[in-house]
């Protein structure tokens, strides 16, 4: 075939139309494998390079930290950024070292060209230190001190810093156990006197009670918070002598510069020296990260620590919403389906509904804002909870609120889906029922809805991965990028809808963007998305899996 | 079903040995039966309407908190009393307290009376300390917010004071407790040395202090920089002053006015002149510029600054109200420019009141009507009759919501405002608006400042064409590859692939955009920076290289080609992609040493393209990947329930595949693949989390790739919970969301609508 009638059969449209489904899904899938591959990586214990670099003024410095990433760049646009490189130097390689370190040199990732760089060694004695505060800490151990006298050197040193680190790591969780959980609840009984002696002004003031009343009433509150004083002196003494304890220990270390480093005990997570472990105790630790990632508190503004209270704001939320949306949806879809009479009118209906499907999820914030928050939270608030005001209790952007939110944005889909399912159930079933006497509502919940059941099941399935990706509305109605509490603790009423939450989405977008270290929570960032991707891909997939599932079904049946 | 059939009439015709319960039982269970039909009835059609209603609501909430702009201003009067104090003397100044309890008169005689507003009844007099044999000339008050007063002397001498209000809740009421302070001192000030008497005063304070301008009775035109510092030991206050003369105004002077950055003095004559003079330096201050402000042959009757004191209001005796400020111009000289016309009034001005805080003002007649008007938006609020005589003062509460009005009988009014909104107009909106300060009409969006005086700029055009510049490169990036693709799925791609390749692209409509975004931010951003060329060089070469590679496959020897067989294209072209993209980014580096001079970004900015790191060309291809799931999925559809036998026919016929293609099932699927298109605008006119982080969010006006956009979207995400509930700029955050909702609404409905015809018209082939 030549060029020229190849040209005119119009197969070169063809490949250019394959080749974009190809890009499509070259798209696809790469995105995916980028956001695995930087995600499931921030676990792995990268080894610890150890170099010397000769600068362009002629100093010489060591440099110790990971590789973060390389780059191939032309001279000119690191001249132009004031780095002096030599005129006949195209290209240069550079490597962004994460050097740790922040309270040592302000700065922990940083650039540094290969040129000048001696060989990369990967020195067995290295060690990153995960840290409460600053960040990693790299550089290799000296000394242990006890109260300012050495206890361990040499040899010893690694052992019996592990076993110090435990040590102090026990005490820790014991301080933030009592902090959390006791003083927590002492200061959330406390918030309820308070808020009952206000209770009891008003109604004085509103003449529901005498002062007698109020008087005695007051007596006991007095009584409760008394006791409630003498509950929080003592945790707080508690937390006093543990806080001491906990400071007992120190780690000197010695930095890449060769100054010596003192790092209190209290501030490590873990001390880990990766260029001496194998891959077996690799895995182990890549476990364990990961495990305390998915369990663990954030920690420095969320850059550092663990996602589990997004996951936990998250998971509430939707399940929250699934709770709502479910039976609404499914009365709806019935009615469209079934009871209504069918017409234009409902044909505009319909297509109404469906189109909010469409609808941008922002215009659902701002009437989650407006009208959840701002008008039914405030009449909340003045009639059930006027003791808090002017503080807002349901007046304020919350859980219950981002909740009703979702369950508005997510009903489009759940009425669809369940409406499709309905309009599958082939009608002589429904004949069948009606002709044995059965009644309407008879056939419709003793035949129909059941037989429809995985329909409305793939519509909550899709509601739901909707509702977990959305962040615009939940900006608007709910989120925070830190909540002090989960929604659900052991306080009293156990669920507390008015809390505000964390969530997955929101998280990423605040550490993406208003951290101030994006270089050093860029890692996590990654993480975090990996579990949201894989969390919403695995629903959807699901929700495919029964509706193809539903369709074969009844395909063999209806024939 | 057989079984039943045969026993229950069996059943029936032996009435004596039934099994069945009584006719009476069931009765009443047909009773229970038919009772539960009606609650399932009436309850599923409660909850189905109940739903509808929810949804609808959405629609008439966001008209509810949008309605309240289009209301316009509305005054009635509470009370009317005589005005309280000494009748003999004029009163000068009036004004309300923040809390609308207390109303305060100045008086030509040196008083301030404090009187409550609801019924004039006098609270406090306090009369200021005029020296003996000392008579008052001349009166002035500085800008509202500072409650400051001023009266010249006779002796060339000023006082200044302030009203201010000490609040104390005894018995938790709130009690006022006026007083007036003098904040240069008990004892007048200096402003001629050479003692003649005031005849025009100005004052006003700024941040170094106060200036005081003064006209004597000899036309010498002074003013005086003073500073007072209070020992914080003993209390004594320390005046500092700085006396300069300026050049002496022509004609005869009615009033003088200086801006409360003490660089701009104005003088307004009897020949309805204005006269601005650059006091910036005093010692070189210099009149620079001169204007007829009203038509020949009238006169100012009555001008004031707006807050800021960047406009000054002036009406006329021919009744013209109208705003000026300085304009710079290309030799960046100011001049005074007059900038708006508003409603003229039947008759001559007498009096205008700016606001306290909003850029809008209040004037009074000499017939007696009330007019409310807004610089910003240009509007006339409202013009009524509330007295019969001529308006001689409007007092304004600082929180817009009371006024006092005295005419010239000596009548006072409390009348009760409702103006909240007067800062939207259809044409601040959606039209160029000249805002304080610039040197010509202009769209701005800029909803907050950092100082009280700061001028609101709501144009929504700057952040609806960024709306469509996102949704645009978006569709521009999404279009082709979603459509191609789905015509290659539907028609050409073989059974058992497609059942792949479809939920994998529309497992991407699930993806968060969050994601999306966040990619799009951190790491789209970055390396689109660093391989600028490879872009390029990827959208050049790679349909290229496509072709070639099919090209080359034909001539493969038969026994290469079998192994992928027709439909299976996409397996030969993935790894040429892969190699093509590979390339052009292994050689960007190269290729910027080569063409650009070592920077693709630099050569950019020195040809004189502004490039921003997060730009439209990120947040193209970022949303664009989200919607390319959207048309995708509905183009495919429409391109694969084209029915069987046209394309069969086609081909019968002797056409290619690709003629088929183009001449049959194109045509047929064109309504399907334009509603897919639509769909896909109308998610990328929504999308917030992508533009939110993929651009700089700053709300400019280009269609250049290189540089970000703000949209409504996220516009609404960064403002909404920063601004104060049922402000002005809240609702129009809403009216934007209305925008957006009925924008979306709109588009969607029209595919839908599309698609539902094609439907139709496939079950009819």
């Amino acid at each position: 075939m030549t060029l020229k009638n190849w040209f005119k059969s119009g197969s070169p449209w063809v490949w250019l139309n394959a080749g974009a489904i190809a890009i499509s899904m070259i798209m696809v899938v790469g995105l995916l494998a980028l956001i695995m591959v930087r995600g499931f990586s921030h676990f792995w214990p990268s080894p610890i390079l150890m170099t010397d670099l000769t600068t362009h003024d002629g100093r010489e410095m060591r440099i110790v930290g990971e590789l973060s990433r390389s780059q191939v760049l032309p001279a000119q646009v690191l001249r132009d950024a004031g780095v002096p490189i030599d005129d006949d130097i195209q290209l240069v390689t550079r490597h962004l070292i994460k050097q740790g370190n922040r309270d040592v040199w302000g700065r922990d990732f940083v650039w540094y060209p290969e040129l000048g760089m001696t060989q990369w060694t990967y020195p067995r004695d290295a060690m990153r230190l995960e840290r409460r505060e600053w960040g990693d800490f790299y550089g290799f151990p000296v000394r242990i001190l006890e109260q300012g006298r050495t206890v361990a050197e040499g040899d010893q040193l690694w052992p019996e810093l592990q076993q110090r680190i435990r040590r102090a790591n026990d005490i820790f969780d014991e301080i933030r156990r009592i902090e959390r959980r006791e003083i927590g609840n002492v200061n959330h009984r406390m918030e309820r006197v308070r808020l009952s002696e206000r209770r009891l002004d008003l109604q004085l003031r509103e003449g529901r009670i005498t002062v007698a009343e109020r008087d005695q009433a007051m007596a006991d509150l007095a009584a409760q918070r008394l006791v409630l004083d003498q509950e929080y002196a003592v945790l707080q003494a508690r937390l006093d002598a543990l806080y001491k304890d906990v400071r007992r220990d120190t780690l000197v270390a010695q930095v890449m510069d060769g100054r010596e480093w003192e790092i209190p005990m209290a501030q490590i997570i873990r001390a880990i020296q990766p260029n001496d472990m194998n891959v077996l105790s690799k895995t182990g630790l890549y476990l364990k990260q990961f495990w305390e990632f998915m369990s663990g508190y954030p920690r420095e503004a969320n850059t550092e620590g663990g996602i589990f209270p997004a996951i936990f704001g998250t998971v509430t939320m939707v399940f929250i919403m699934s709770i709502i949306v479910t039976p609404f949806g499914v009365l709806a879809a019935i009615y469209l389906r079934e009871y209504a009479r069918q017409g234009p009118l409902l044909r505009v209906i319909r297509i109404s509904v469906y189109n909010l499907a469409g609808v941008p999820s922002i215009v659902f914030g701002v009437f989650g804002l407006g009208f959840f928050v701002y008008f039914m939270g405030g009449a909340i608030d003045r009639n059930f909870y006027p003791e808090a005001l002017p503080s807002p209790t349901f007046g304020t952007p919350g859980l219950m609120w981002a909740s009703f939110t979702l369950a508005l944005l997510t009903l489009p889909v759940v009425i669809v889906a369940t409406e499709e399912g309905l309009s599958r159930i082939p009608s002589t079933i429904r004949h069948g029922s009606l002709a044995l006497g059965a009644t309407k509502a008879e056939t419709l919940w003793k035949v129909v809805v059941p037989l429809a059941t995985p329909a409305m099941m793939t519509g909550l399935i899709l509601a739901i991965a909707r509702a977990a990706g959305e962040v615009a509305p939940l900006m608007l109605v709910g989120v925070v990028k830190l909540a002090p509490t989960l929604p659900i603790d052991g306080n009293f009423p156990f669920i507390h809808l008015e809390r505000k939450i964390m969530h997955l989405g929101f998280h990423i977008f605040d550490v993406g963007f208003q951290s101030p270290n994006v270089e050093a929570a860029q890692p996590l960032v990654y993480a975090t998305a990996l579990t949201l991707v894989v969390l919403i891909v695995v629903l959807n997939l699901t929700a495919i899996s029964i509706r193809n599932h539903l369709r074969e079904k009844y395909r063999g049946e209806s024939d | 079903m057989t079984d039943a059939s045969i026993t229950a009439p069996g059943k029936d015709s032996r009435p004596s040995a039934t099994l069945l319960p009584s006719g009476e039982k069931r009765a009443r269970l047909r009773k229970w039966r038919y009772f539960k039909d009606g609650v399932s009835r009436y309850g599923v059609g409660a909850g189905g309407i109940g739903v509808v209603f929810a949804l609808g609501l959405i629609f008439v909430y966001l008209f509810y908190e949008v309605f309240p702009l289009l209301v316009p201003a509305d005054v009635s009067v509470e009370t009317r009393y005589t005005v309280p104090g000494d009748r003999e003397a004029d009163t000068l100044f009036l004004t309300l307290e923040r809390y609308q309890e207390l109303g305060v008169r100045f008086s030509s005689q040196g008083v301030a009376t404090f009187f409550q507003a609801d019924d004039g009844h006098i609270r406090r007099q306090i009369a200021l300390p005029i020296p003996e044999g000392v008579a008052i000339t001349s009166f002035a008050h500085g800008e509202a917010r500072q409650r400051l007063v001023a009266y010249g002397l006779s002796d060339g001498r000023a006082i200044v004071g302030r009203h201010a209000y000490d609040l104390s809740y005894p018995d938790d009421v709130r009690y006022i407790t006026p007083k007036v302070e003098f904040p240069l001192g008990e004892a007048p000030v200096v402003v001629d040395p050479q003692g003649s008497a005031i005849i025009q005063i100005a004052i006003q304070e700024g941040p170094q202090g106060f200036v005081l301008a003064a006209l004597t009775e000899d036309n010498r035109l002074l003013m005086s920089r003073v500073r007072s510092t209070t020992n914080l030991f003993t209390g004594a206050v320390d005046i500092r002053r700085d006396a300069f003369q300026l050049p002496s105004p022509p004609g005869n002077t009615r009033q003088i006015l200086v801006s409360g950055d003490h660089r701009s003095l104005f003088v307004a004559d009897d020949l309805g002149q204005l006269h601005y003079y650059d006091i910036s330096t005093p010692t070189q201050a210099r009149r620079v510029d001169s204007g007829q402000v009203v038509p020949e042959g009238h006169q100012i009757t009555a001008m004031d600054f707006l807050v800021g004191t960047l406009s000054i209001i002036v009406g006329g005796s021919d009744g013209s109200v109208s705003q000026w400020f300085l304009v710079r111009d290309d030799r960046n000289q100011h001049h005074l420019t007059r900038v708006r016309e508003f409603q003229s009034h039947a008759a001559p001005i007498t009096v205008i009141t700016p606001e306290l805080a909003r850029k809008g003002f209040y004037v009074g007649d000499a017939s007696g009507v009330l007019g409310i008007h807004y610089a910003t938006s240009h509007r006339t609020l409202l013009k009524r009759q509330v007295t019969d005589g001529p308006i001689r003062d409007i007092g304004l509460s600082p929180v817009n919501q009371a006024m006092l009005v005295r005419d010239d009988a000596d009548n006072m009014l409390l009348l009760d405002l409702r103006n909240p909104h007067p800062q939207v107009s259809w044409q601040a909106l959606w039209s160029r608006v000249w805002y304080e300060g610039r040197s010509q009409p202009e769209f701005i969006w800029q909803s907050s400042g950092a100082t009280d005086d700061f001028e609101p700029k709501f144009s929504l055009i700057p952040v609806t064409l960024g709306t469509l510049k996102a949704a645009f490169f978006a569709m521009l990036f999404a279009t082709p590859l979603a459509i191609m693709g789905a015509i290659y799925t539907a028609y050409f791609m073989q059974r058992h692939l497609r059942t792949v390749v479809k939920p994998t692209v529309e497992i991407m409509e699930a993806l968060p955009t969050v994601i999306l975004g966040f990619l799009a931010g951190l790491w789209l951003a970055p390396f689109i920076e660093s391989h600028l060329p490879a872009v390029f060089s990827i959208l050049i070469l790679m349909p290229l290289a496509m072709l070639v590679a099919g090209f080359a496959w034909t001539r493969m020897p038969m026994s290469v080609r079998q192994y992928v067989p027709l439909g299976m294209e996409i397996l030969i072209l993935v790894p040429v992609i892969l190699l093509v993209g590979w390339l052009s980014i292994a050689a960007s580096p190269l290729m910027e040493v080569l063409f650009f001079g070592g920077s693709m970004r630099q050569w950019l900015t020195e040809v004189g393209i502004t490039y921003d790191q997060r730009n439209a060309l990120v947040v193209g291809i970022a949303m664009g990947f989200a919607v390319i799931p959207t048309i995708f999925s509905i183009a495919e559809d429409a391109v694969f329930n084209v029915p069987k036998h046209l394309t069969q026919g086609s081909l019968a016929l002797g056409a290619t595949p690709w003629q088929t293609v183009v001449g049959v099932v194109l045509p047929t699927a064109s309504p399907g693949i334009f509603a897919a298109v639509m769909m896909g605008f109308g998610r990328a006119v929504g999308e917030t989390m992508i533009v939110l982080m993929a651009t700089g969010n700053s709300p400019v006006i280009n269609f250049n790739i290189f540089e970000g956009m703000r949209t409504l979207s996220a516009n609404i995400a960064v403002e909404l919970t920063e601004t104060a509930v049922g402000s002005t700029h809240y609702r129009i955050l809403f009216f934007s969301a209305l925008v957006l909702l009925i924008l979306t609404f709109v588009v969607n409905t029209a595919a839908e609508i599309i698609r539902q015809r094609l439907r139709q018209r496939y079950s009819n082939l």
